[in-house]
């Protein structure tokens, strides 16, 4: 006890220290518990937002009667969700139609352990971070394959076929991708913007925590590391994975206008929401891979470019401002409400909201939480832009053909992938193959 | 390998038979999509033959939304039959009700005044537009994209908003009565017509800018669904399915009625007949109704709206079928009159009945998605097929 105690105040008072090192079990579990909390609430904001963006897209308003602008309409879901029907169909393989949803979900939550939310932010800090990320998120086509399997009827199955196929098509296409930015981690190069010192190549590595921290080293986002490799390697990653999570332009297994809803169509009620809360919360796993990877994680935009104290502030205060501005934009839409009796609960409750978020903002404008949320803050932000993009998707475009779906994944992104691969280890390595082929050519 | 299009017609006593010349040696999947099935537009019963995802043959099940229109006819007067043609095509009502409006002037050898005649154009050319809009948005729904699907209703609104002004009704307007029209046009007719002109036309180059050049679209459509004018002559089809495989074939022209032969208008036609070039064809059809429309609230006339019809119809004994450019295709009005109030027979001549026959040559081979964006792009309403 005495031990546990000295970790939470050794770390209390040391926060570099690494998370899920020896004696760290205390914060693992708090950061297990904030993490699955944050996701709930994560889930619950991006249904609504999908809703409300999709919908202006679309010139319409989107929900708008439960809560002021529809904002308790995700709880209204949820409510309606738990407390429908549970159907099992009466064909279907009882057992394995059960599990089918849980290994989703698990698959989806349990990617979450070693995201970076911070250089001491994360759950655990695994020296083969990123690998076990892409091992258990692709787990989550077993339990879409059983899923489909057990429902016993022939849309979930060819919906299931669909998703099995795709999904592990793109992992491959995916996974070269994400080895080329894990090649730069150990790879010195000038790069575009010659930021970076040219020097002895370092060791690589695949902790989710170096990678950032490597970026952080060399100067550079590897999104811009090697121009263009950086970008390409990032857009056949973006694009795979929009596939792997299933999402529009690649829901062809829940393709809804061909087969229903595919996979999932026999399950209802509480088991769907499963299902739901998976593919989203696969949705943030797999936008934060890509954060990681490319988008510097935590770091905020220009630490180098714009460095120094006053930066460092201005830069420090932009969480706390954004959640005043969303405050102000409520009080603003206080003001704009209908002046009917009938609003008045709708209008207080907006205005509740608004004064909830911008109480947030102030607290976060305090030095200490100021300083304590930043990484957390740059690393969602980031995140958020890709589930901005993945609304955007669905509002843009058709739904591939699964045998186009095919083509894009073999015959575009792998190739690209591959060349890719070998460009980036011949650019990171230039100046030793050059001194390589100097010493051939002097014996 | 086999062609599929040369295997036994997609019959399910003969699927077994038929097992034996699939490619590979798998089973065949037989699966029910519809009545309930959000992309059967309605309650179309399609049987699939598939193996694996590719489609070997296809039976389409109708008559779920069978009311027996044509029975009715024969119960009804002339004039108490009119309301029900708009319940057959519903989303081209206006279409429907000059077809059978015509047919029986044609039979008491009336026509309708030179007005009744510029505003009758007029309302069936927005009806084209509100129809091709309500094709798009579905299609383009069907095959993934959902948000045209908005846009084109927030637009066909404006035109089910100038029929609720003009007729009360949004959907089955029953606009027309034989002889001429009921109603004068309101106050500020000619006016709104304009400006719809004015407003759809940026609309049109909107549901574009989505859609022509969007990459996934021309994978999704291109090559997909084709067939061949031959085909089309030999199957009946007709409409914009006809037109973009390459037959120049639009009664408008070719048979004008109405006064379609005082307008300025052209007939676009596609080359391939795939589902691409329909979407394209009915695209520029669009732009063409709207140049029908402004010529001719142009150019409406003074005079009487209705012609001097008798209140009570009996037309002589004889028989008379009349067609006409419904948004869909060849709609046309079959009447036997025995000389009494009530007809003897009517028989309809629907386009998307005709045309859906067509779907089962245009799948062969295809997978299981295109057989969505065939159905699509056949543009059929199942009021019409199953009447």
């Amino acid at each position: 006890m005495h031990d546990f105690l000295n970790s939470i105040t050794d770390y209390l008072q040391n926060s570099n220290q690494t998370p899920g090192a020896a004696g760290n079990f205390f914060w693992a579990t708090v950061y297990i518990l904030l993490v699955f909390v944050g996701l709930s609430v994560a889930v619950i904001a991006m249904n609504w937002l999908e809703r409300k963006i999709l919908a202006h897209m679309q010139v319409r308003l989107g929900p708008m009667r439960v809560g002021p602008h529809g904002l308790l309409q995700p709880i209204a879901d949820a409510l309606k969700l738990l407390l429908k029907e549970d159907i099992i169909p009466a064909e279907a393989d009882v057992t394995v139609f059960w599990i089918a949803p849980f290994i989703v979900v698990l698959a989806a939550f349990t990617v979450f352990v070693v995201v970076p939310f911070g250089p001491t932010h994360a759950i655990t800090d695994m020296n083969i971070g990123i690998l076990f990320m892409l091992g258990v998120s692709s787990l989550s086509v077993l339990g879409i394959v059983t899923a489909g399997w057990a429902s016993n009827s022939h849309y979930p199955l060819i919906g299931a076929l669909r998703s099995s196929a795709q999904m592990v098509s793109y992992e491959v296409a995916m996974g070269l991708a994400v080895v080329s930015a894990i090649m730069m981690t150990s790879l010195h190069g000038m790069g575009f913007y010659g930021v970076a010192p040219p020097g002895p190549a370092d060791s690589g590595t695949l902790s989710m925590i170096d990678i950032v921290k490597m970026q952080q080293d060399q100067h550079i986002w590897f999104l811009f590391k090697f121009f263009p490799l950086g970008i390409i390697a990032f857009a056949i990653f973006a694009i795979a994975m929009v596939a792997e999570t299933n999402r529009a332009p690649f829901d062809l297994p829940e393709a809804e206008s061909e087969l229903t809803a595919g996979f999932h169509t026999e399950y209802s009620g509480f088991r769907w929401s499963l299902f739901f809360l998976a593919e989203y919360s696969a949705m943030i796993a797999v936008s934060s891979i890509a954060v990681t990877l490319w988008l510097g994680g935590w770091l905020r935009p220009f630490p180098n470019a714009l460095s120094g104290a006053t930066w460092d502030l201005l830069f420090s205060i932009i969480p706390g401002a954004t959640f005043l501005f969303l405050g102000a934009l409520c009080f603003y839409s206080t003001a704009r409400m209908p002046k009917h009796p009938l609003f008045r609960i709708q209008t207080m409750g907006l205005a509740g909201f608004g004064a909830l978020l911008a109480l947030i903002g102030i607290v976060l404008l305090i030095p200490g939480p100021r300083h304590w949320v930043q990484d957390i803050f740059w690393f969602s932000a980031k995140v958020a832009g890709f589930m901005y993009l993945y609304i955007w998707y669905r509002g843009t475009f058709p739904r591939y053909r699964f045998d186009q779906l095919m083509k894009v994944g073999w015959k575009v992104l792998l190739p690209i992938g591959l060349a890719l691969l070998i460009l980036t280890a011949v650019v990171g390595m230039r100046t030793e193959l050059l001194a390589q082929v100097k010493e051939v050519l002097h014996r | 390998m086999t062609d599929p299009r040369t295997l036994a017609p997609p019959s399910l006593e003969t699927h077994v038979a038929a097992h034996d010349e699939t490619f590979l040696d798998s089973n065949e999947l037989v699966i029910n999509m519809g009545p309930q099935h959000p992309a059967t537009h309605g309650v179309l019963r399609v049987i699939l033959r598939l193996d694996g995802e590719k489609v070997l043959g296809l039976e389409c099940v109708i008559g779920y939304l069978h009311r027996g229109v044509e029975k009715i006819a024969e119960n009804r007067t002339y004039t108490m039959f009119n309301p029900y043609v708009d319940r057959m095509d519903y989303v081209a009502a206006v279409s429907n009700g000059l077809g059978y409006c015509e047919a029986v002037e044609k039979l008491l050898s009336v026509e309708a005044p030179p007005r009744a005649q510029y505003i009758r154009v007029i309302l069936t050319e927005l009806n084209r537009i509100a129809s091709h809009q309500l094709w798009l948005g579905t299609h383009a729904l069907d095959i993934g994209a959902i948000t045209p699907l908005f846009y084109t209703f927030r637009d066909r609104e404006e035109i089910l908003k100038i029929f609720e002004k003009y007729c009360g009704a949004r959907l089955t307007t029953h606009a027309f009565r034989i002889g001429g029209l009921q109603y004068e046009a309101y106050d500020g007719f000619e006016a709104d017509v304009k400006n719809f002109v004015k407003f759809v036309k940026p609309k049109i180059d909107e549901y574009e800018e989505l859609l022509t050049t969007n990459r996934i679209w021309l994978e999704r459509t291109k090559g997909v669904g084709v067939i061949s004018g031959k085909d089309c002559i030999a199957l009946g089809v007709t409409g914009p399915v006809l037109r973009a495989s390459g037959v120049k074939w639009d009664l408008r022209k070719a048979q004008p009625y109405a006064n379609y032969k005082n307008f300025n208008f052209e007939i676009p036609t596609g080359e391939n007949g795939d589902t691409y070039d329909r979407y394209i064809v009915r695209m520029i059809e669009m732009r063409q109704a709207l140049r029908i429309i402004e010529q001719a609230v142009e150019g409406i006339p003074e005079g009487p709206i209705m012609a001097k019809v008798p209140k009570v119809m009996k037309p002589p004994v004889g028989e008379i079928y009349h067609s006409i450019e419904a948004p869909k295709g060849e709609l046309g009005y079959f009447i036997v009159s025995d000389g009494s109030t009530q007809p003897y027979r009517v028989r309809v001549r629907p386009p998307s009945f005709v045309n859906l026959q067509a779907l089962d040559l245009m799948c062969r081979g295809q997978l299981v998605a295109d057989v969505i964006a065939v159905i699509g792009t056949l543009d059929i309403v199942l009021g019409e097929v199953d009447r």
